[in-house]
């Protein structure tokens, strides 16, 4: 296939799904079936395009493309001399994304027609805005539409060519996020301090925003610095050794490590990364498919992905020997990886739980990146999204068995409670098998599944580069398969709990299939991370070869600028990822599945008392933010009102109108009297004149004629007397 | 022969007479007798005038005869416009015609 060939299709992947949600939400809102077959078809093809790209290119080999990507660029504002470009790039990591996004994307959209309730009747007693209670959603064809530009706002950051473009889809998720999160924006809950939907979506919205201010910053400085936001541009050998001799404003600092840290806070924001991490949790509020789209496919990976993307920045700072490293990066990926473990500990909400979990697999490969582990995180990027979207889909699933069960006994439960489950093994086998194994890759389950293949990866770079990060990911890790172990015990294991967990149903088949094809990937994906010399498998999968198969075809992306190094396979950290993913799996499995919890029993982590208060609250981070930022702000914006708005502008401006008012009436009383009397003064005395007057029309000819007859004597004896 | 002065002065008296008649009066058929006599002032100017001055010539009696059509006329006229009046208003007296004012 020509470049321009595959360069037109590159440009429609994006397009496609943006063009149904146009079509979706101003033409076929009323028409649901028609409304989902948009959405699917729209992605489907997407999708298909996506992998005749993919597959077009991998034979090639990565460092081919990374030399001649297929590139499609166009002017689109001229800006003076020059132009900011739209553009679509394909390089290798662009292709690997491209493999990933629209499977995961098409997998969720398909799932949330089973998820909506296709197959019921629109219930009349459902309002808009809010959960269907055993009806279609209310709001069916919309949550198609949302998806639809969701995905297509994501295709479009990972298609782009340059960072304007994908600053636009980057917002344009951070816009679907809030219009998903929020999306039923009518729910209320009983409980005052549990946080609602709509305010989850501001909430979410505001945060990110937060971040996405130093990223627009970044862009902007890079830009007055380069002239250029093209990637290719950016990403010579000169430019970045030119970025990285330059001062920045910060003595002592690169310019490059500047722009990339203001690049990187926005990337904080959007994968959810201390100390901008507390929006993701709350953003569970959205449906289960938003979940996954957020978690998985789009948004938070959106955040990594630009990292990776943006890397080599750092490369004008490095020296040939070793790859770019960012402290800060590494610090913060770390902390969060740890911290979110730990909270995730004592979480009872079955998507909170993954939600933290996500938090810890971005602070993996955050830190990763942080030590120079490109291609590692890249890798866990992908087998994270596969695995992390069969969770929330499958958690998806276990809340609708759940809801049906409450639906059937009339029970008045939290669904998302797992506290208020157990047992669903027998009632969901597919949905449990799927979790099984999504929930096994997470905690990185020994060779069979894909998690297990990237964490390694990351931990065995940690080790070589960065031992302390190692040790703080190892327990990260330890953690992450105690509570998936926890997870799924109270989940499906012992015996149901509540009625409603008794009488939960299967869900249905657009719900399992999805969950079936991800649960495929979630297993084999890890195989293209397999080490040429690790034993046994290696030589089979490898032959020959020197690096992994996903090292050998990403790396070279951005090989013309950073070399990296990708350690050659050890013992020590492959047998420390064992041991920490099988010991926490086994702690799990003693504390939790040994005997399942009774109904009414307490979480036996409850004994640690004040710890798991700590954990269950979140390290208070909710409520350290609100004390140090929400309510200053809340505080300055009263007194900003109250002063600065009431006092100053409302004083100042009440004070002109009182002036102008004042003015108006000295004119007005002016006007009245001088003016108008004037001219009516004037009107009566004609009037006057004219009443008095007409009196000489008396109306008797005889009068007129005396006047006339006595005018003539007058005449008359003028001219005598000027005759004579 | 009599001075053409006394002439004068009998049509002078006479159309100071009329004109008297025409101002003075209320009832209109006094009025339009009034008229009469003013042209018959005239009248007698012109055929004194050409008795006195231009004998020759019969322009003075021609013109006389021209008024005394015109004056039959205007009798006419007036008669019928003063019937009509007093078929409407059932009066004469011109005091009461004041309808043309203001």
């Amino acid at each position: 296939m020509t470049h321009e060939t595959l360069s037109t299709l590159t440009w429609l992947i994006p397009v496609l799904p943006l063009a149904a949600f146009f079509a979706i939400l101003l033409l076929t809102r009323k028409y649901h079936a028609l409304s989902h077959t948009l959405a699917i078809g729209a992605i489907g093809i997407s999708l298909v395009l996506a992998q005749i790209i993919f597959w077009t290119v991998v034979p090639g080999g990565g460092a081919h493309l990374a030399e001649e990507p297929i590139r499609g660029t166009y002017d689109w504002m001229p800006t003076g001399s020059s132009a900011l470009q739209i553009g679509v790039m394909v390089d290798p990591l662009t292709a690997i994304m491209l493999f990933m996004v629209p499977i995961a994307c098409f997998l969720i959209i398909f799932y949330s027609v089973g998820y909506s309730n296709f197959d019921k009747q629109p219930d009349p007693h459902d309002h808009p805005g809010q959960p269907p209670h055993n009806g279609r959603e209310p709001l069916y064809s919309r949550f198609f539409a949302f998806l639809s530009l969701f995905a297509a706002a994501m295709l479009t950051l990972v298609v782009a060519d340059n960072l304007l473009l994908l600053f636009v889809g980057w917002e344009v998720m951070g816009l679907c996020s809030y219009l998903l999160i929020g999306f039923w924006y009518a729910r209320n809950y009983d409980d005052p301090g549990q946080i609602t939907p709509r305010q989850a979506a501001i909430k979410a919205f505001l945060t990110t925003r937060v971040g996405d201010v130093f990223m627009l910053i970044g862009i902007v400085a890079l830009y007055s610095l380069t002239g250029t936001l093209s990637f290719r541009e950016i990403f010579t050998p000169e430019m970045t050794q030119k970025l990285g001799v330059l001062p920045s404003v910060i003595v002592g600092i690169p310019a490059a490590q500047f722009i990339f840290f203001l690049l990187f806070a926005g990337t904080i924001g959007k994968s959810a990364q201390f100390p901008l991490h507390t929006w993701l949790p709350d953003a569970m509020e959205g449906p289960t498919p938003v979940s996954a789209m957020i978690h998985a496919a789009a948004m938070v990976s959106a955040g990594v992905y630009f990292v990776i993307r943006m890397f080599p920045l750092l490369a004008g700072s490095a020296t040939p020997e070793s790859p770019p490293t960012f402290a800060v990066m590494a610090f913060i990926g770390a902390f969060s990886a740890l911290m979110a473990s730990t909270i995730a500990l004592a979480q009872n909400d079955v998507k909170k739980v993954l939600a933290y979990s996500t938090i810890a697999q971005l602070g993996y490969m955050i830190a990763a990146l942080g030590i120079g582990a490109y291609v590692a995180a890249a890798f866990h990027l992908i087998t994270h999204a596969f695995f992390k979207a069969l969770l929330f889909l499958g958690s998806g699933s276990i809340i609708h068995g759940v809801e049906h069960g409450a639906h059937h006994t009339g029970e008045h439960l939290d669904p998302q409670d797992m506290l208020n489950m157990g047992g669903l093994r027998k009632k969901m086998p597919l949905t449990f098998w799927t979790f099984l194994v999504g929930g096994l890759s997470l905690a990185g389950f020994p060779l069979i599944t894909a998690g297990f293949w990237s964490k390694d990866e990351i931990l065995a770079d940690a080790l070589a580069h960065a031992p302390l990060v190692f040790w703080v990911l190892a327990i990260s890790a330890f953690l992450t398969a105690f509570y998936t172990m926890r997870q799924i015990s109270l989940t499906f294991l012992g015996k149901p709990r509540t009625e409603s967990a008794a009488h939960a149903k299967e869900s249905h088949w657009t719900m399992t299939a999805p969950l079936v094809i991800l649960a495929v990937f979630a297993l084999l994906a890890g195989f293209v991370g397999v080490k040429p010399d690790f034993p046994g498998l290696g030589p089979i999968l490898r032959p020959g070869a020197t690096g992994t198969a996903f090292e050998s075809f990403v790396a070279p992306t951005i090989e013309n600028v950073v070399r990296l190094e990708v350690p050659a396979f050890e013992v020590t950290p492959l047998v420390a990822s064992i041991v920490v993913a099988l010991g926490g799996l086994l702690v799990g499995w003693w504390v939790y599945a040994r005997r399942p919890l009774a109904a009414g029993q307490p979480d036996p982590l409850t004994k640690l008392g004040g710890l798991h208060t700590f954990l269950k609250n979140k390290w208070y981070f909710d409520e350290v933010y609100d004390w140090a930022f929400v309510q200053p702000s809340i505080r300055l914006g009263v007194a900003v009102y109250k002063w600065i708005d009431r006092w100053l502008i409302d004083g100042l401006l009440h004070a002109i109108a009182r002036g102008a008012w004042r003015l108006a009436e000295a004119f007005r009383a002016f006007d009245r009297v001088v003016i108008n009397g004037g001219v009516d003064a004037f009107v009566n005395g004609i009037k006057a004149f004219g009443r008095w007057f007409r009196e000489v029309q008396t109306g008797w000819v005889q009068q007129y004629l005396y006047v006339a007859v006595l005018g003539l004597l007058v005449l008359a004896a003028i001219y005598l007397a000027l005759m004579s | 022969m009599v001075p053409i002065t006394w002439y004068l002065l009998v049509g002078a008296a006479l159309f100071c007479i009329g004109v008297f008649g025409v101002l003075a009066r209320r009832n209109a058929i006094a009025i339009l007798m009034g008229i009469e006599l003013m042209l018959n002032a005239v009248n007698i100017n012109l055929v004194a005038f050409w008795r006195y001055l231009a004998p020759t010539v019969a322009t003075g009696q021609v013109f006389a005869l021209f008024v005394l059509t015109v004056a039959a006329a205007e009798a006419a006229v007036g008669l019928a416009l003063i019937i009509a009046i007093y078929r409407h208003r059932a009066s004469v007296n011109v005091e009461q015609i004041d309808l043309l004012k203001w």
